[in-house]
């Protein structure tokens, strides 16, 4: 019961990007068309697994004993980082086909603050092991249900008039503000 | 390009939330009210200084290969003295700030300008480069901020201005990307003027 309310908390009512503006980055700049979307979900899905689970580990058997809570945010972008090129080389060794399509957006991630936001959020969210897996696995579906959204009413904007101020980005923030609207209506589901 | 275009450049040419389009998790996310995008917005520009200066001093000693790592590292330092001073002489602001300021390392700005002008420009420059952006972008959240608040609960910077109905909305995370797609696009405005 506890993960069914972690998975619809965080996929549907506190939606990573519509009402946690966490990786918005991408959220804007990779949501032109549904497939690259969907490609930037999966990657995204893999590297927060992997990396809530190695920062969850570092936090409580190598930062807490020996007090180095401080260096939390040092720790946890290295992490990201290092974990984010070794996935990138291991994937290109063991599944080319994966790792053509997963390629590019991997060194995007880096910079995709939702990875590094939800492995802090699931330490002060004093999550178990396994909560906080179950918790980056629905925030990562949550994110890609998001973008994919996203990227499919944007293919639909492409043809149609809009004033000539608004084209591109603003109508773009715009829209993103009506689907983060639609989305509040989960408000109280959990 | 002189000093003053330098230093200045990020207010409306080439601002980074409105026309460059970085860092806007942060830009959205906390700028529920004009004083804490202006909180934000001051803890990122000292970052954004201290790193570019950082970056710039010692740009010639890092290998090309394992750069973005070593600019990542250095801002994740100033991050951490960001957050530590702020939660012991500004609990108030890094409450509401939370979890966006250890996020402020992987702000693409700060990244971009070590990655994009630090390294390549000398310390003076790359000074006044980070002041100018981060001006640029407190500006931003500032601005975003206050139309937030002012549309939002009637006031900026915590002064009542507005009575009766108020699109409550715009507090909320929905009015955020509205309210900033409407600057997106009054930006846009100026700059092609």
């Amino acid at each position: 019961m506890e993960y069914f309310v972690i998975i619809i908390g965080s996929i549907f009512v506190s939606n990573i990007v519509l009402a946690q503006f966490l990786g918005i980055c991408p959220f804007v700049g990779v949501s032109s068309k549904v497939s690259t979307s969907v490609g930037m979900g999966g990657a995204v899905l893999f590297v927060m697994t992997l990396a809530t689970m190695v920062t969850w580990v570092l936090q409580y058997y190598v930062l807490n004993p020996f007090g180095l809570g401080f260096m939390q945010t040092i720790v946890f972008i290295l992490v990201v980082a290092s974990l984010v090129q070794m996935v990138e080389i291991i994937l290109k060794k063991v599944s080319p086909s994966l790792y053509s399509a997963l390629g590019v957006f991997l060194p995007l991630i880096t910079t995709n603050c939702a990875v590094l936001g939800v492995a802090i959020l699931t330490i002060q969210k004093d999550f178990s092991l396994l909560e906080g897996v179950v918790y980056a696995v629905a925030n990562a579906i949550g994110f890609t249900l998001a973008i994919v959204l996203f990227a499919g009413i944007r293919e639909h904007l492409d043809l149609m008039e809009v004033p000539k101020g608004m084209k591109g980005v603003p109508i773009a923030l715009v829209v993103a503000g009506i689907l983060a609207l639609s989305f509040f209506g989960f408000t109280g589901l959990v | 390009m002189n000093q003053i275009q330098n230093l200045t450049k990020g207010f409306i040419k080439e601002n980074p939330v409105f026309v460059l389009l970085l860092g806007l998790c942060p830009a959205l996310g906390v700028t529920t009210s004009a004083i804490n995008g202006l909180g934000m917005g001051l803890a990122t520009t000292f970052v954004l200084v201290m790193s570019n200066l950082v970056v710039a001093l010692i740009k010639s000693m890092i290998p090309d290969k394992v750069r973005i790592p070593s600019f990542i590292l250095i801002i994740a330092s100033f991050v951490t003295i960001v957050e530590l001073v702020m939660q012991a002489y500004m609990p108030g602001l890094f409450d509401a700030l939370g979890l966006f300021i250890p996020l402020i390392v992987v702000n693409c700005l700060v990244l971009g300008r070590a990655e994009a002008f630090a390294s390549k420009n000398n310390i003076g420059s790359s000074l006044v480069d980070g002041f100018g952006m981060g001006m640029g972008f407190s500006f931003a959240l500032t601005l975003l901020g206050g139309v937030r608040e002012l549309l939002g609960a009637g006031a900026i910077f915590g002064f009542n201005l507005l009575e009766g109905d108020l699109m409550l909305a715009f507090i909320l995370p929905p009015g955020a990307f509205i309210a900033l797609g409407y600057l997106v696009a009054i930006t846009n405005k100026f700059n092609k003027a």
